[in-house]
């Protein structure tokens, strides 16, 4: 599959500070890509050069194959949210849409079209924006990046400032996207809000790709093989497992988690040892352990090159 | 619909969208009528003959519509068909009124003002406003041949002297008249020849003598200046006069446009001494274009308060896009970012334009009914001027939009920018037109200034044969109406340059 958004090398700095050191990276369509990393790490300064607001120093980036620059009806290749409180607050949030459609051949259909998609009532849009919260203001800004049909989105830290209702409706919205076979690159600093969304994730740190990788592969590396126990008798089942040559660790509560033993191994050698149990599961490590987990490596890698 | 198209159609709904900006367009039409309709209604003009009131005379109007000044002594008899008049002008004396020394005290001295002239006319009739042609000898400006109020063409630059006279020859065929001096009556030289579109048969033919006021311009304390035009009169020595034609062989005298006192009697007189072949011809008053009168631009006093609202307008129009971070959104939208800018120069000028030219529009046909009511008489002017007036303001303020967007997108910040425009824009018309600088520093600012673009208003040109106080003070500019227009252009353009280069050569 091509990636349709292709980063290349990109280097920039501020004055004496580099946002960017080769950040390199390609983007599939059809899922949901995660772009993590803590603030500062390059994330709004990179779609800011893929959407040719900022001009890198070095390196190129292309949007479709082409640079954004060079795009007749840009909105309708790319839809780009990076500050939902861009607005002239005086100003309606359906007129806001409006002069975007204007601005790409689009018309007024366009844009109510785009208010029911991010739930925004023809009542709310005719409010001026600058009373808008912010949880609006998200909606608004996801609005007019729908408003070209784009097959391509990116979106800046959008859970920002939404409750846990926005959420969860941004978190199935963009994963309804992605299903239609849009590309759609989603940035953030806290790994929780990809949980159950990113199908894929570039982890940077300090203008760079510290890694390209599945969610899936990557959970499944950091859950490694273990295998999660709970039952009443910890202590009986944790020197009977250890005897059998599993190392075991206990885990919250009732649970121990156990690896180096397989499941069926671990429910044999408790039965022979007649220790009660209730559950046997493969452990599954959430996002952010396994992104701790990654950047703890990034940071030695990083810390052996010096 | 091409891509431009596009862009001015989304920043019109930008601009229309905020109700702010909505408003400040409309107050610009507002403002120029309102303040222009109520100066008119304020303005009133009096005249009194002695202790009466009287009605104000409105100046007649020349051939071509032009309101004139037609008030001279005319010697002349009939001419029917085509004619020849031939005269020597020995001298030419007269008095001037200086400033009072003593208040209440005529201080009168003797002398020639410049434009004091004397010299052979032919004149459709005696009526004041008739077309006429005539060769002259002046006080400082040597021979001119003037012809229909407006048109001078200039001759020897010798005037007459004692023991220097000046011959003048004036010939009459159909409806062209050809003047032409000599020092000796033997040698010519043509001045000039001027038509006179349907003379009829039947014209006056002769001598005349004018003598326009003696102008004196002193500085104010504020380092500006005022005007004041007092009485003169001359009287020109001509004899060897000689007619040849179909006339009645003998004089008449006219003083033409001569006022007359409450007694009946005239009011500063020319007048006729023979003797023996010599003429002594004593004239008072000018044949000129009328310049005293009331102007359409008078009308237009709200045009400098409109434009502090064009230039908030435009500047926020942008400005606001950098102070929310919107600018962001409309380079998404239009990434060639020259082409963004170009197209919120092009709606915020053109909004203006039809905004101002509504207000100016309706100001200047208004205001003039309004004068006439109020006894003030306004200058006509061909429609052509009246509609370059018109749209030429309106073109200003649009220009002027498009400056103050374009400061706006150099310093992305409100204040600065509209500082930046009042001190291009409003500042220098202010100091230039409000009689606090000198005539010459006046006349600078209006020449290397955006406020050069206000010449577009002048709808009376500065005659060069007509004695009147020419400085930006009484409404004259020192540039051409479309010249300081093209000026304030040019600032525009180089503006709105720099702003696209620093647009592109930046993050936005």
């Amino acid at each position: 599959m091509e990636a349709t958004i292709e980063v290349t090398g990109l280097r920039k700095r501020f004055g004496r500070t580099t946002a960017l050191d080769g950040m390199t990276f390609g983007v599939l369509p059809g899922q949901v890509t995660g772009f993590v990393g803590p603030n500062g790490a390059g994330k709004s300064t990179t779609m800011r050069v893929v959407l040719g607001l900022d001009a890198p120093d070095e390196g190129r980036a292309l949007v479709g194959g082409r640079p954004y620059r060079s795009l007749h009806t840009p909105l309708s290749h790319v839809g780009a949210l990076l500050d939902a409180g861009a607005l002239q607050p005086s100003r309606t949030a359906r007129n806001h849409l409006l002069w975007l459609a204007h601005s790409q051949g689009l018309g007024a259909r366009r844009v109510d079209e785009v208010l029911a998609q991010v739930g925004l009532t023809a009542q709310a849009a005719r409010r001026r924006a600058g009373g808008y919260s912010l949880g609006m203001r998200q909606r608004l800004g996801i609005a007019a990046a729908l408003l070209g049909d784009p097959p391509v989105l990116m979106l800046d830290e959008p859970f920002n400032g939404l409750d846990p209702e926005g959420i969860v409706w941004i978190r199935s919205f963009l994963r309804s996207l992605a299903a239609e076979g849009r590309t759609v690159l989603v940035s953030s600093h806290l790994m929780s809000e990809l949980q159950d969304t990113a199908d894929h994730l570039l982890v940077v740190g300090r203008g760079r790709v510290v890694a390209d990788v599945g969610v899936a592969e990557l959970i499944h590396a950091a859950s490694r093989d273990r295998v999660t126990l709970r039952t009443s008798a910890r202590t009986a089942a944790m020197s009977a497992l250890a005897r059998a040559g599993a190392t075991v660790a206990a885990g919250e509560r009732e649970a121990i988690v156990v690896s180096g033993l397989p499941a069926e191994a671990i429910v044999r050698t408790l039965g022979a040892h007649g220790v009660p149990f209730s559950e046997v599961s493969a452990h599954r490590a959430t996002l952010e352990e396994a992104y701790l987990e990654l950047t703890r490596d990034a940071v030695e890698f990083r810390g052996a090159a010096l | 619909m091409t891509g431009f198209a596009r862009l001015l159609r989304a920043e019109w709904t930008k601009l229309r969208t905020v109700r702010g900006w909505v408003a400040g367009l409309t107050a610009i039409c507002l403002l120029i009528v309102g303040l222009g309709l109520l100066f008119a209604a304020a303005s009133h003009s009096s005249c009194s003959n002695g202790p009466v009131e009287v009605p104000c005379p409105t100046p007649p109007l020349g051939p071509d519509g032009v309101a004139v000044e037609d008030r001279f002594f005319l010697v002349s008899m009939p001419l029917d068909g085509n004619g020849v008049i031939t005269a020597r002008v020995n001298s030419m004396s007269g008095q001037i009124r200086l400033p009072d020394a003593t208040p209440g005290v005529r201080n009168v001295t003797t002398g020639v003002v410049p434009w004091a002239k004397a010299g052979l006319m032919v004149k459709e009739s005696t009526e004041q406003g008739a077309a006429y042609a005539a060769v002259m000898v002046t006080g400082g400006h040597g021979v001119r041949m003037q012809h229909n109020f407006t048109e001078d063409v200039a001759g020897g630059a010798q005037s007459v002297s004692s023991g220097s006279p000046r011959w003048l020859r004036l010939t009459r065929d159909q409806d062209t008249i050809t003047g032409e001096e000599s020092p000796d009556g033997k040698t010519w030289t043509g001045v000039g020849t001027a038509r006179l579109e349907g003379l009829p048969a039947k014209v006056r033919i002769g001598l005349f003598a004018a003598s326009p006021g003696h102008l004196t311009v002193t500085a104010n304390s504020l380092g500006g200046s005022a005007s004041a035009s007092r009485f003169t009169q001359v009287t020109a020595l001509v004899d060897e006069v000689k007619v040849a034609g179909t006339t009645s062989g003998t004089w008449d005298t006219d003083d033409i446009g001569v006022d007359h006192n409450l007694d009946g009697t005239p009011h500063h007189p020319g007048g006729l001494v023979r003797s023996g072949g010599t003429f002594a011809i004593t004239g008072v008053g000018d044949i000129a274009p009328s310049t005293s009168e009331s102007t359409i631009e008078r009308s237009l006093s709200g045009l400098l308060i409109a434009l502090v609202v064009v230039i908030v307008v435009a500047v926020l129009f942008v400005t606001a896009e950098y102070r929310r971070g919107l600018i962001g959104t409309t380079l998404l939208a239009s990434p060639r970012r020259g082409r963004a800018l170009a197209a919120k120069a092009v709606v915020v000028g053109a909004a203006t334009f039809v905004s101002g030219l509504a207000g100016v529009a309706v100001t200047v046909p208004l205001a003039r009914s309004i004068g006439r009511g109020n006894g003030v008489f306004t200058l006509p002017v061909s429609t052509l001027t009246e509609v370059r007036v018109i749209v030429g303001l309106a073109g200003v303020l649009a220009m002027a939009a498009v400056l103050a967007l374009s400061l706006g997108a150099i310093f992305r910040r409100s204040a600065m920018a509209v500082i930046v425009a009042l001190v291009a824009l409003v500042v220098p018309y202010v100091l230039a037109t409000a009689s606090i600088l000198p005539d010459e520093a006046s006349r600078w600012l209006l020449r290397v200034t955006p406020a050069a673009g206000f010449a577009v208003q002048q709808s009376i040109p500065a005659y060069e044969h007509v004695t009147s106080y020419v400085a930006p003070v009484t409404g004259y500019f020192p540039l051409p109406p479309w010249g300081g227009f093209a000026v304030l252009c040019g600032y525009a353009v180089l503006a709105l340059g720099l702003a696209v280069h620093r647009l592109n050569g930046r993050d936005a």
